[in-house]
């Protein structure tokens, strides 16, 4: 990217096409919506939310890309117990 | 002999599979192998008219796979190079004529002929796909960097590993190194990124592709062009050598010849 376009903030069209690769991939390998993903974030929360107290609006899952394999990752932060009990 | 039966597929149509088959076959059998192309394309055959072979026909795949010739028969030799054939694809009839395993069995038949089989695979992922992928020892995956090869390439690869065909290798055509430094066409590195898959070869846009099929010369019959240049290249990494990728991003002829980085 040259200097007056990092300047300007113009992406080049190869950058786009990159990202928007690398998102519709993961879509196509594991056959995953976004929408399914949320889906599959609200069912996590509820089943994880019987065992432990979590911080459900911080809740961060994606899929990730490994080489050819993907793995989902989700990112949960945990309330702690000894706020819990104060509270 | 055992040739290795080597499959060129790419899932969307026009990436330069049909080029690929012709140059790479010219390209090995000038180092003195044998190689068997095999035009798998029933109904939309090209590679006759890309090798320049197409007023030699007399038979075809079909007449082998349903029996009305011997294989022999089938197979034209190209003069120009020393043992190098075609058996061409017929064109009047659709890919249900042949089946994965009758595939498999020419496959086989042809294994104790030659060094290498070629197929020229056609686009798509249906049943002309698995005919042509169904007797390969390893697929080739040819894509262009531009957003719909790679995306359909990704599937075709992703279909290639669940038949346990192995991991496929890659080879990227038309890079056009001007667009790419000015960011508008997406890198090697980036495709490989995306794909993760191996190298097997870079072939740059070039327009003495178009004048070689115009002619029916295959470019790889001398290296004098830079497309054809890669097809060798492709085809001495098949045969296990180390050959370093083509710097397309390089220095002019002048700064070459000074010796310039
Ligand atoms: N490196 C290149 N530079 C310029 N033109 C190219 C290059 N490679 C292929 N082409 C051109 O692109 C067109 C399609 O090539 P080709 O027929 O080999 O593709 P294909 O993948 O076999 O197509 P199909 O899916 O229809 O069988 C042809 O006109 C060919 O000359
Ligand atoms: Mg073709």
């Amino acid at each position: 990217m040259s200097f007056i376009d990092r300047m300007i903030g113009r992406k080049k069209s190869a950058g786009s096409a990159k990202e928007r690769l690398q998102l519709v991939l993961i879509h196509d390998r594991t056959d995953l919506t976004p929408a399914e993903l949320e889906a599959l974030k609200d069912d996590l929360i509820e089943a994880i939310s019987r065992h432990v107290d979590i911080d459900s609006a911080a809740v961060r899952i994606s899929v990730a890309q490994d080489g050819r394999s993907q793995r989902l990752v989700a990112d949960i932060p945990l309330r702690s117990a000894s706020r819990r009990r104060s509270r | 002999m055992t040739a290795t039966v080597l499959t060129i597929t790419s899932g969307k149509g026009g990436v330069g599979k049909t080029t690929a088959v012709a140059n790479i076959g010219v390209a090995l059998a000038s180092t003195g192998q044998k190689v068997v192309c095999v035009d798998s394309d029933i109904g939309l055959r090209n590679l006759d008219v890309v090798m320049g072979l197409e007023n030699r026909i007399v038979y075809d795949l079909v007449d082998v796979v349903e029996g009305r010739c011997r294989l022999r028969q089938a197979m034209i030799h190209d003069k120009r190079v020393p043992e190098l054939y075609l058996i061409p694809a017929a064109q009047t009839r659709d890919k249900s004529a042949v089946s994965p395993s009758d595939m498999v069995r020419l496959c086989n038949e042809l294994r104790p002929e030659c060094d290498w089989v070629l197929i020229d695979s056609p686009a798509g992922i249906e049943r002309g796909f698995y005919n042509a992928i169904a007797g390969a020892d390893k697929i080739i995956v040819m894509t262009n960097p531009e957003i719909s090869a790679v995306r359909d390439a990704d599937r075709v690869i992703g279909i290639v590993e669940a038949e346990e065909k192995g991991s496929p290798v890659l080879i990227i055509n038309r890079l056009n190194s001007a667009m790419v430094k000015r960011g508008d066409m997406i890198s090697v590195d980036d495709v490989l990124d995306l794909l993760a898959i191996k190298l097997l070869g870079i072939v740059p846009e070039d327009e003495n592709v178009i004048v070689a099929s115009n002619k029916g010369t295959p470019l790889a019959l001398d290296g004098k062009t830079k497309a054809g240049q890669a097809f060798q290249n492709i085809a001495r990494r098949l045969m296990g050598e180390e050959v370093p990728f083509l710097d397309l991003e390089s220095q002019g002829l002048w700064q070459r010849l000074l010796g310039r980085k």
